[in-house]
Formats: C-alpha cells, structure tokens, sequence
C-alpha cells in the first residue's frame, strides 16, 4: 500500500494505491483523482523545464522544455544532455534542442523567442 | 497626450494595455524597466502557467510571449530600460530612461502594474550572523534562469510558498543539493502539485512549524539552525533545534505589493493587501488611474492576473474615451470570519452589467465550508459552497448586479462558516 | 619609505589621513579589510553627539565637542550627508529627571551649544509620538545624524587626492624596528615608516603588542540595531535617547540621514570582537526598551538588522598618547562612543603628538579641501537632463527603492577607493539600501561591478572577502560576459 497526496486540486487528497491488488485507489474524491494515483505509480511522468547556454544574444541562457511529459526517471539523465549545448542567437519558440530524448520520442524545445 | 500609460510591462501591464487597444484606444504607451516585456514571468522557466485562461499547460516566457507577440501586433508603444519615479495627482507620468532623459509624460489614464517584492530577511529579522548565501528565492532565480550563473550547492529553503519549492527542484536540478524547506505554518501556500513535483520527487523533507532562528558563517553562510516554533505564538521551542550545514539560504517568505507610486501619488492603500482600494473596475481612489495584477492583490495564479488586468484595461478605456457614469450608491466590501481581505475593496452597482467578480483570501485551512454574503442591514444575500478552503489559493466569488441592487444598507461582508462534520 | 603609516581605515584612521594630508608628508594608511569604513564605523547609531555625555574634564568631553564642531564643517566641504536634527534624552520619572539635570549641568562645563532641559508636555509637543509617560527632557539642538560611513570614505578619498596611499586587505601581522624605522608586514606586502598610528579599533591593542609591551586591552561590546523602512523614517524627528537605568543604558530612537529609523543598541559585552552577529533576546531587548520611548514605532516595518562592536578599553577615557614601550608609536585606542563624533578632533590631537614628537609640518599649497557627490535624485528635473545628456548611464535607474543610477555606480567604481563589493557600492551610492534589499538591483550591481573591474561575476564579493554570491555557472559553463 502505497500513500501519496493527489495533485489533481488544491484540494490534496491523501490516495492510497494497493501495488499488490492491481493498483486499486482508495481516498479521492473524483475519477481524474483515481487515475492519477494508478498512473503515478504505474507510470509516473513530467515535464523538465531548464535552460541551455546562447551566444549573441541579450541573456546568456534560454529556456528550454520537454514538448511532452517524460518518465520520472529519466530526468536527472535528460538534464545531462543539456549540458554543453551551445545555441545561437536567433532562436525560435518552437526550435528543437535535443530531438527525441533517451528514445522517449519527446524532444526539448525551446520556450521562448531570443533574438 | 497619451489616451493610457500603464506602468510595468509585466504580465499584468501586457493584458491591460492589450484590452485598452482592442477597446479602441490608440495612443497607448507601456513603460518597462527592465530590458525587455514579460516581467517575472521570463525567470519562471517552469510549466503550470495558462491552464485557465488558455486551456493548456504553458511555461512563464510562453505565457509572456503570447501575450508580447498579441502586442506586437498593435500599436501600443512600448519604452524599454525606463523607470517611472513619480504620478501626481493630475496623472502626469514622471519617467526616466537613458535615450529620452528626464520626462514628465501626459496621459489621460493610468494603469499600475508595477507587480512586487519579496520580503527579505530584514523583514522577519532572522538572527545570527550576516554572511553572504542568502537570497530571495526570486533574486536567485534571475541569477540561475536569467543569467545562467549557480547560487549555491547545499541549500535550505525558507517558506514554502510555491517560488521557493519551485526552486528547490531547480537547483536539484542544476546539481544542488536541498537539504530541507522549512515552513513556519503548520501548512505550505504552496501548490499541492508543487510540494508533490518540487520536494516529494527529490525526496527533500518539509519542516512544518518550523523556522530558521540563526544563521552563521563568517563569510559565506556555514550553517543555519531550525527550530519547532509553537503554532499559537509562532515562538521557536528551545530544545528543538536541527542544526544544517548548508552555503546558501532562499527566503520565499512572502510577496509584498509594490506600491511606492502608488503612495506618493496619494492613492489610497488597504492596509490589508498593502496595496491600492480598488472599485469593481480597478479604478484606485485617483479618478483616472487604474490599478491590476499583484500591485493590487499577491495572486496565486497569472491567469487570474490576466483576467483582472482586462477588467482594468477596459474600464481605462472608457475613462479615457471620456465616457463618465454616475453612480448612485457605493457598497463598502467588508471582511467577516476567516477572510483577511477582498478585492476590490468597493462596489459601485451601477458600473457593474451583470456579474461582480470578488476575490478573496482565507486565513487558514477549511473542509466543507460556505461562503456567506451579508448586505449593510445584517441580512445574508448569498452563499457559495467550497469543498475545501486553503490560505495558498485565492477565492472567488460572483455576485449578481440584481443582488447589488437589492442589498440593504451600504456595505457587503464576506464570512466563511465551516460545515460542522 | 614612509613617514607616517595609520594601521586601520575606520572613521579615527580615515581622519587622520585627511587631516595628514594637508601637509607634505608620505603617508599610508593600512586596512586588513577590503574596504575602509567597513567594521565599527559602518555599524553604529550614526549620531553626531552634542557632548553632553562625557564627565568634563575628560579627553571625550573636549574632543567630543571639538569634533561635532569640525564634523559640520567636513561634511559641508566633502559633501556627506548630515543633518543637525537634535536630541532629547528623556525623562520617565525623578530619578532620570536628576541624571537629566545632571547631563544638562555636564554639557553646559563642556560648552555644548543651545543645550536645555525642557518639560514632557514640550517634548510631546515637539515629538508627538513620544509616550505620555515622558515627565521632562534634556534638549540638545546641536545633536547631528550623519552617513558615518561616507564621513570615513569622504575623508579618506580626500586624503588619496592629496597624495595619501590606501592599501585595502593589508592585515599587518608583525611590526619590527629596522634602523630607526619600522618594518610593517601585511598580508599585501611590507612596508616601511618612521611613525605609527594605531588606529586599528578593536584590535588596537593586538597590533600594538606586535611591538610594544601590553599597556591596555580591548573589551568588545557588541550592540544591536532594527533599521527600519521610510515609512517609518519621521515617527521622530530628532534622536531620542534614554536615561541609563538597572536594566541597562537604554536605547535610542533616531531618524537616519537616508530617511529611514534606527533602534538600538544593547551593550553586551563579547569575547570576540568580530562577532556582529544578531541574537533573538538581544532584538527583542531593544524592541522593547524602545517603546518605552516610542510606542508607536512599527517594526513590522524592518528592513534589516544588524550588529556593531564598541572598541571599548581597560580605561575609562579615550586612549591617545605615543607608547610607553615604543617610541614614535601613537595609539589611537578605546575609542567608543562618542569616537565618531570626536575623530576629527583626535585625529588634530595625533597630529600635535606627531609634532611633538619631531615631525615637521609644512603646509601643501594646493590641499584639495573639497568634494562633490553627484546624487541623482537630489537633482531637478533640468539638472537631471543635463546629466544624461552628457552621461546617459545617468538615465538607467539601478536601484529602485533608493532612486541610484548607473552612472553614479560607475563613478563610485571610479572614485579615488574603489570599491570591490556589492556593499561597498551600497555604503557609497546607497543602491541596496532601501526596503527590497538588493533584491532587484543586487544581481544589476553585481553584472556592473564585474564588467567595470573587469573581472568574471563569480568573483564579486556581497562584502568582506570570503562573501562570495555566485558559486559558478549553470550548464557546465565557464566563460564571462
């Protein structure tokens, strides 16, 4: 039996998922609650915002963002390949950085304009 | 002569001077002080920004950058690099910049949304020594966003408001280590979503109840002490205390409206949320001038800054178009059980179509509750039920021009009553 | 080869090398800090006191009065912020009317100007948020607020103009006699002179005894302040002292010449005399002890708290006589309060001594006796224009709660002791000073400080060395923009 707080609200439910019993979730308030406890121990996944560094332009990073949620634990290794990564200016929202990340099929892109 | 002046080209400033244009106005003028539009939306890297008012996910440069990119496609003029020293009362517009020089610009309205601050250390006088490492979780966030530099390696995070645990994750990100985020409530403001994602994730503890009573280090801070404090008299217990060996200190310990303007040009303050008293159209005491976004109310999320922000846009339109409304009764906005503040603080019926937004905070933490609303005669003229009620997000109400019309005496008290379980 | 080496850079040395610089002399001055101004002499009530403390008769009294005196007249001609605002020393029952009358009868043998004791009503009248319970006050008109800290750099960048060397981060660690002279060796490198001043504050009596015999001690005492927000800054508009009671010496409620209100200090004696930390009781003490003053005072309002070390000694008086032990070897010693309001006095009395003890004096003809601060929010709407017409950087805002401009940052950057901190710049613009605390401008000031010394932003200190902000890049990065 695992517990964790859902994210689904402010609300904050406390869920309990029974690994052992076919992730069944005991504790929320809603379906969307339900799901979130099953996937997040099934499959937990996010979104990892950084920067990299750029040259000839007005800050000296840029953000960047995965373009879809990857698995949790792949992040600290995603992170690394950001390391090194040198853009130049100009740079388009939308511009890819890293393509296909650790063979997640979700690429970095950039967050913003920087001319 | 300018039609609108809105002061910050912030979130807040970029929504309002978009909805003044679309409302016809033309001579519009943004003055920004930083080198470029967006405001602190450009140092929050993270995601979680649009999810209202745009139905999707978006980080804070995208959620600026939608907004700079919409700007772009008026003529709304924009002066970079430029700071705004005075208003007076005739809504002459005191600004300073390095191409232009020393300028005293003439506006038929204003809009301030000159955002805010963190408070520092100073603010809650944490004892011990002076050593450098500690930072505003905002100013350390510029340095590492921004400009790409690390702030420190072992870290404590004070407050668990959501720019602190933001940054806890970032800088585990970029390397760092938390060692802990101590909370003097015995609950965090922060979001849910980022006490899971920010410290739950990293397994970075959170201290509730507890504060940080001593700093040390001669010259970068060594260490800092945390104690339990008492939840009644927020008191640090002795006995209590968790020694860190840490280099750096973040402090998200509360944002305080920036209202220095606002103050010097006479504007009326609510002492409650430190900034202007605001009608239902975010007109300030100062006929004209307009105020929107966290200089009025520290708010939980951008998308409720944006929508108030048009509000203000709108209503600094028509005043600019001269379009002038009597009103015949004024509703004083009173604060009852557990609400600390409201916004706006007045109600002019008359000015209002249909529908009155009301925003709120609560004092602490609330199951199933209603919110009650009592017109100046003592009567309750509506009530809205909540799940659940927390200090960290900002409530909302609506209330019915026809209700307004109808209300007994001269004011509205807002009150929460917990539904006994 | 010098003939005059000043070990120590607070107000007492600072004084002494611009009233030594009048004359043709080699002289040096010496500071273990990388500042000058940066230990006590930052860290005090910036009060210009009237005189009225000391027992007459004693150097402090006359000193005391002398220097308040010159201390008018030096911040008019190096342009540094003072302002003669007045102090009351309140009375809350008989016995502090007696030590008020007997202060008045003090200040009245020592020839404090326009002193009076007035009664409560009058001084409610004057100051309307004192508390009912004031039953009378000594008035003393002449009492002065100041920025101590540009008091001390504004003499001492006089001084640098008129030929005096100022090595910063120059810790002496021995002193030897060569051949009539002595050999000074600092963490910066040796240095020769036929005299010395040992204006070195808390450590005088360690530094003396790098040659001498051990004559006086040092005996810390640490107090504690609030510096409170502008908007607090006229909740008095003049210094309001206590009487000394059982419970301590009271604590002091004063405007600021920067706008802001000061409340302190304890008077806790410390071990160690670098300890400028804050304590919780010691906050607290001062808090409360002050409202009996002002009760209204907001503390919610505080923008910063922090310490400062009284050099006290072993003696009653203020030590400043050439070494029993060592010949040619001046101290400057135990100089509390009021040393900040005396240091232009001491620093005419080191002088005599000097003399007396066989330096010649011939006047510089062209003594540069003067300075000017451009301060741009002092400036009109048309002067303002001027100056960025002809300086733009004068147009970029830094520092928004205290209104400093780029261009007055470079100039401190460039001025006679530059700076190598964000709070050397804060103590010579006040960019920082204000109620956000640097927290806009400090990551700004940080970028200009490494772009004008020319050195990576890593390297920028917060303060003293070791005060380092940035720990590295992000990203793996190394380089420097």
């Amino acid at each position: 039996m695992t517990e964790l707080t859902c994210i689904v609200c402010p609300r904050g439910c406390r869920l309990k998922v029974d690994t052992e019993n076919g992730y069944r979730v005991t504790g929320h308030s809603c379906e969307k609650g339900e799901a979130y406890g099953k996937n997040e121990l099934l499959n937990p996944t996010r979104v990892v915002t950084s920067t990299v560094k750029i040259t000839g332009a007005m800050h000296r990073r840029i953000p960047v963002k995965t373009n879809g949620a990857i698995p949790k634990k792949l992040i600290f290794e995603a992170m690394k390949l950001l390391d090194g990564i040198e853009l130049k200016a100009p740079v388009k929202l939308g511009d890819i950085v890293v393509k296909d990340i650790l063979g997640t099929g979700i690429d970095f892109v950039a967050s913003r304009d920087m001319l | 002569m300018y039609d609108l002046i809105v002061i910050g080209g912030g979130p807040a400033g970029l929504a309002a001077a978009c909805e003044a244009y679309e409302q016809g106005l033309k001579n519009i003028l943004i003055i920004e002080r930083d080198r470029e539009l967006g405001g602190i939306l450009n140092q929050c890297i993270h995601n979680g920004f649009g999810l209202h008012y745009f139905k999707e996910e978006l980080t804070g440069p995208e959620y600026a950058g939608r907004f700079i990119k919409m700007l772009n496609d008026t003529s709304v003029e924009v002066k970079l690099d430029t700071m705004v020293l005075d208003i007076t009362k005739n809504r002459e517009v005191h600004a300073v910049n390095t191409s232009d020089g020393y300028q005293i610009l003439k506006t038929r309205s204003v809009i301030l949304a000159m955002g805010c601050r963190e408070r520092t250390r100073g603010a809650i006088s944490i004892p011990g020594d002076r050593p450098s490492g500690v930072f505003t979780a905002g100013a350390a966030q510029r340095y590492m966003n921004i400009e790409g530099y690390m702030v420190g390696r072992r870290v404590v995070i004070l407050g668990s408001g959501d720019i602190g645990l933001i940054m806890a994750r970032r800088m585990t990100l970029e390397g760092a280590e938390v060692l802990a985020c101590v909370e003097l409530n015995p609950y965090s403001s922060g979001l849910n979503r980022n006490i899971v994602q920010c410290l739950g994730d990293y397994n970075i503890p959170l201290y509730l109840s507890h504060t940080i009573t001593k700093i040390e280090g001669s010259g970068r801070v060594e260490r800092v002490v945390v104690s339990r404090v008492d939840d009644s008299t927020k008191k640090p217990i002795p006995g209590t205390e968790i020694s860190f060996d840490c280099d750096t200190v973040l402090l998200s310990v509360g944002l305080i409206p920036e209202n220095e303007l606002t103050k010097n040009a006479g504007i009326a303050i609510d002492p409650r949320t430190n900034g202007a008293i605001v009608y239902e159209n975010m007109e300030t005491s100062l006929p004209g001038v307009f105020a929107c976004g966290n200089v009025v109310h520290v708010h939980d999320l951008v998308d409720y800054v944006t929508e108030e922000s048009k509000r203000a846009g709108r209503a600094a339109a028509a005043f600019a178009k001269g379009l002038s409304q009597t009103d015949e009764k004024v509703l004083a906005m009173k604060t009852g059980n557990a609400v600390t503040y409201t916004v706006p603080q007045k109600l002019r019926p008359m000015r209002i179509e249909k529908l009155a937004d009301i925003f709120f905070r609560v004092n602490r933490v609330f199951g199933e509750a209603s919110i009650l609303v009592f017109d100046g005669d003592g009567k309750q003229i509506a009530k809205f039920k909540r799940d659940y009620l927390v200090p960290g997000e900002m409530e909302h109400i609506v209330l019915p021009r026809k209700l307004l019309d109808t209300a007994g005496g001269d004011s509205l008290t807002v009150s929460i009553e917990e539904v006994q379980a | 080869m010098y003939d005059i080496a000043i070990i120590g850079g607070g107000v007492v040395g600072c004084a002494a090398a611009y009233e030594l610089s009048r004359y043709k002399l080699r002289t040096l001055l010496l500071e273990a800090a990388n500042d000058i101004a940066d230990v006590t002499t930052k860290a005090n009530s910036a009060i210009i006191h009237a005189g009225y403390d000391p027992e007459p008769g004693t150097a402090m009294a006359r000193l005391n009065v002398e220097g308040a005196a010159l201390a008018e007249e030096i911040c008019k001609k190096l342009d540094v912020p003072y302002n003669k605002c007045g102090a009351f020393v309140l009375a809350f029952d008989e016995a502090d009317l007696a030590h008020v009358q007997k202060l008045y009868e003090q200040g009245v043998a020592n020839g404090v100007p326009g002193i009076a004791v007035i009664s409560g009503e009058e001084a409610k009248r004057m100051e309307p948020n004192l508390s009912d319970k004031v039953i009378g006050a000594l008035y003393a008109p002449s009492s002065a607020i100041i920025s101590p800290w540009e008091y001390a750099l504004a003499m001492a960048e006089t001084a640098v103009r008129n030929g005096v060397d100022i090595r910063t981060s120059s810790r002496v660690t021995a002193i030897k006699k060569v051949e009539n002279q002595f050999e000074i060796q600092t963490s910066s490198g040796n240095y020769r002179a036929k005299y010395i001043i040992n204006a070195a504050g808390v450590h005088s009596a360690e530094v003396h005894e790098l040659i001498g015999e051990k004559e006086f001690e040092i005996h810390p005492v640490r107090g504690q302040y609030f510096l409170l927000d502008k908007s607090e800054g006229s909740r008095v508009t003049r210094t309001i002292f206590q009487c000394p009671t059982a419970a301590g010496k009271g604590v002091l409620v004063s405007p600021t010449v920067h706008g802001n209100l000061i409340v302190g200090p304890d008077a806790e004696p410390v071990s160690d005399g670098d300890d400028v930390s804050t304590t919780a009781e010691g906050l607290e003490y001062v808090k409360l002890m002050s409202q009996k003053s002002v009760p209204s005072t907001s503390f919610r309002d505080n923008i910063r708290n922090f310490s400062g070390i009284r050099s006290q000694s072993d003696r009653s008086d203020f030590i400043i006589e050439e070494s029993h032990s060592v010949k040619n070897f001046f101290n400057l010693a135990g100089i509390k309060s009021p040393g900040l309001s005396a240091a232009p006095a001491i620093a005419k009395e080191a002088v005599k001594l000097l003399t007396g003890a066989g330096l010649e004096l011939t006047e510089k003809s062209s003594f540069i006796d003067e300075r000017k601060q451009i301060r741009f929010k002092e400036l009109t709407d048309d002067e303002k224009n001027r100056l960025i017409a002809k300086d733009p950087l004068y147009g970029r805002v830094i520092c928004r709660c205290e209104t400093i401009t780029e261009g007055e940052i470079v100039a401190a950057l460039r001025s006679p002791i530059p700076p190598c901190s964000v709070d050397g710049i804060k103590r010579r613009t006040g960019a920082g000073m204000g109620r956000c605390q640097g927290g806009f401008c400090g990551p700004r000031v940080l970028e200009i400080i490494a772009r004008e010394l020319g050195i990576p932003r890593t390297s920028v200190l917060k303060d003293k060395s070791g005060t380092y902000i940035l720990v590295g890049e992000t990203k793996g990065g190394t380089g420097n923009v």
